[in-house]
């Protein structure tokens, strides 16, 4: 039994390992609770919490504590327009009494000499008799029509709706009467995709630690204005409201979506967990991809670590190390019947009864190749890279797993890329075309971030590429070779499927 | 199922229905898709393929795995095989037998290398073909890119230089395999390739593709002198 146990572990590992979404945290500090919306300032990311907490970043993925706001509010959202950031903050005074103020300022950046928050004066309230809360604004600049717009609220009551100025931040009318537009949640914010308003909602318990139930969800409209229905024809104002983020293995109670959309129809969205329990059930930032299904958002994972085969969506064809590949298991014979049962090393008949012949196999399980092995084969120094039908050769394996000290982008570390089992590394060559090293060294030529597509698919590229200072995307050319192209956002070139092998 | 099982039940099966004499088919004549070249040089298609070459009378070979097709092309079939810019009707010894070079033109898009080998009463299985054309260019293009496609295996070079290497049993599929950028020079340029096959049908096509992957067209393909007398084919 306990033999049994260990081998259920070993098949089990792997899995578990692929899934484990913790590996790849946010590094540094990210302790947050309630984060806006991240903003981008001079080569800077930037989010505000509650409390007027704050993280920068330089990259996207090495977090450190930032310079708090003045104001110590709930749950703040920001947005750059034009030449200014309306940052808006709310604060509570009793129950279901509060206001959300607006902060402007030139830039983010503390070291800035424009670095000035000014005070713009409450933009929304609520008395703490209506059915509304006035807290978690966010803030929603309309592709279409470029209104600005302001939803707010949190249990008490419902989820309203106001215009502002683009041009100063401000209530655009003071006297005009917030609109409904849902209840049952909070932290709402809208954004825009292919024609339909989206309206997500954070609903659920929070500020629980790990007992908390926050889950976001979304509804669509045509109106910026509602009705926001969800995938059911529930309205929002009755507690509709799509699953789109969820607690999962090790993180629990996600909330406070917010967009940052990258262009070229790569999305991300950030979010904060209300409890980490590999960091000590604390409330942290992480940002995902968002991914578009059916005319609705899907929360996407960012890339895990381990050995996958890349599939072209373009050819259907895999990367490969530009080798001699061998047929796993040898090539094909034809072999005598299979013994009806263990033979002599032990091993057992698969499928019995299937009789001899060319189609019958040799009879037991067939191992993977060993990579070790196999590329004692193949040609010392730099190879090239192609693609070819995936035939689950060695060639055609490649293990990623994080690149220890090179940073990251927004959301995912730098990655390192190797045929698996050996040290074979995908790198970045002259010209923009693709070569293998014999090993890993650390330039960043050897570095690839992966970007999910609102697909599904992957964006692979590689930090740097020599000779070149402009960014490239790992591409297929043609069904049977790979190389390094410029990221066409309309073609499937540059789109990747990973499998698992 | 593997192609090239298919491939020789197929030949055989048209062996044993021919011999039978089972279908009038049989008495037809061959298609034809390949023509003498008629004008000194040509564009390339509407799609930027390269319909003109030359093309040498196969040579028995076996082996389409990388390993057997990179020896098979580096061995020395005849002198000066990686740099000679053959004439129509050139001849040249492989291994005692004298084999002719010969100008084409393909109707298609593809150069049915079939239809060639069985024009000469040649084999067409188990059998190496060696192809050469010059592309002319007005100016020097940069970033360029071969793409061919080849049934089965294939080695391609530019001016000298190895470029592509496709291997094992394989169709010919257009844009299959696609070169790293290069550099066409102003003014003539080689293309030639070693063709590998298994068993039954054998063909290629190829073009250049520009920056934007686009097929270059603002090129012509000559190949010298051609002679216009039509030879009968060759009788075993």
């Amino acid at each position: 039994m306990k033999k049994l146990l260990a081998a259920g572990l070993l098949m089990l590992a792997p899995t578990v390992f692929f899934n484990d979404s913790r590996v790849f945290a946010l590094e540094g500090v990210i302790g947050i609770h309630d984060p806006s919306t991240i903003a981008f300032c001079d080569g800077k990311y930037y989010t505000y919490g509650t409390g007027g907490t704050s993280l920068v970043s330089d990259d996207g993925w090495i977090w450190r504590r930032g310079t708090p706001l003045p104001r110590r509010g709930l749950a703040p959202d920001v947005i750059r327009i034009g030449d200014s950031y309306f940052l808006y903050i709310a604060a509570n005074s009793g129950p279901t009494k509060a206001a959300i103020n607006l902060l402007t300022n030139k830039t983010l950046d503390p070291n800035s000499p424009d670095y000035k928050w000014e005070e713009g004066g409450v933009v929304a309230s609520s008395d703490g008799v209506e059915d509304c809360n006035a807290i978690d604004p966010g803030v929603f600049l309309d592709p279409v029509t470029k209104r600005l717009w302001l939803t707010y609220g949190s249990y008490f009551g419902y989820i309203r709706l106001v215009e502002l100025d683009p041009k100063t931040g401000k209530r655009l009318d003071p006297n005009e009467k917030p609109r409904n537009i849902a209840i049952n949640g909070e932290a709402s914010i809208m954004i825009y995709h292919d024609g339909w308003y989206y309206l997500l909602l954070t609903h659920g318990s929070c500020c629980r630690g790990a007992d908390s139930g926050y889950n976001i969800r979304a509804g669509r409209s045509k109106k910026v204005m509602g009705p926001f229905i969800d995938n059911m024809g529930v309205d929002m104002l009755r507690g509709g409201g799509r699953f789109f983020a969820g607690s999962a293995g090790r993180v629990i109670g996600p909330g406070h979506f917010g967009l940052f959309d990258l262009g070229d129809g790569v999305q991300r969205f950030s979010l904060h967990y209300e409890a980490d329990l590999d960091r000590g059930g604390a409330s942290v930032l992480d940002i995902r991809p968002l991914l578009w299904k059916d005319g609705w958002p899907v929360a996407g994972e960012n890339p895990q670590a381990g050995t996958y085969q890349f599939e072209s969506l373009r050819t259907g064809t895999a990367l490969e190390l530009a080798v001699e590949g061998f047929p796993v298991g040898g090539r094909p014979v034809r072999r005598p019947p299979p013994p009806a049962g263990p033979d002599a090393a032990g091993n057992t008949t698969v499928p019995p009864g299937t009789g001899g012949g060319l189609f019958a196999g040799i009879g037991r399980p067939i191992p993977d190749q060993d990579a070790a092995e196999v590329s004692k084969k193949w040609p010392t120094g730099s190879v090239d890279v192609r693609m070819a039908n995936y035939l689950c050769q060695a060639q055609q394996k490649w293990t990623i797993e994080p690149a220890a000290g090179a940073g990251g982008y927004l959301g995912a570390p730098y990655f390192k890329i190797t045929v698996a089992g050996t040290t074979r590394t995908l790198a970045a060559a002259e010209n923009g075309e693709l070569t293998a090293l014999p090993e890993f060294t650390g330039g960043p030529e050897q570095l690839w971030r992966f970007d999910r597509l609102a697909d599904g698919s992957w964006r692979i590229m590689p930090k740097a590429i020599p000779g070149l200072n402009r960014p490239l995307a790992l591409s297929a050319v043609g069904s049977s070779f790979a190389t390094l192209a410029g990221f066409d956002p309309m073609s499937e070139k540059q789109r990747w499927l990973i499998k698992m092998p | 199922m593997h192609m090239r099982f298919i491939k020789q039940i197929a030949l055989t099966g048209a062996i044993i229905v021919s011999a039978g004499g089972f279908l009038t088919a049989a008495a037809q004549a061959p298609p034809v898709t390949l023509t003498k070249p008629a004008t000194p040089e040509k564009i390339p298609d509407a799609d930027g393929f390269i319909r003109r070459w030359l093309i040498l009378e196969p040579i028995p070979a076996g082996g389409l795995t990388d390993g057997a097709v990179q020896t098979l092309v580096g061995k020395e079939q005849f002198p000066d095989q990686l740099t000679v810019i053959p004439k129509d009707g050139d001849k040249v010894n492989v291994g005692g037998a004298e084999l002719g070079w010969h100008a084409v033109e393909s109707l298609n898009y593809n150069v049915n290398l079939f239809h060639f080998a069985r024009a000469q009463n040649r084999k067409t299985s188990d059998v190496l073909f060696w192809v050469v054309t010059i592309v002319n260019s007005p100016r020097e293009l940069r970033d360029v890119r071969l793409s061919v496609g080849s049934n089965a295996a294939s080695v391609w070079w530019v001016n000298g230089q190895e470029v592509i290497g496709l291997y094992g049993d394989r169709q010919t599929v257009i844009d299959d395999g696609v070169s790293k950028r290069l550099t066409i020079r102003k003014g003539p340029n080689v293309i030639r390739a070693a063709i590998v096959n298994g068993g039954g049908a054998t063909d290629f096509c190829a073009r250049l593709l520009d920056a934007n992957d686009n097929p270059i067209r603002n090129i012509t393909v000559s190949l010298g002198e051609v002679k216009t007398v039509n030879r009968s084919p060759r009788r075993k």
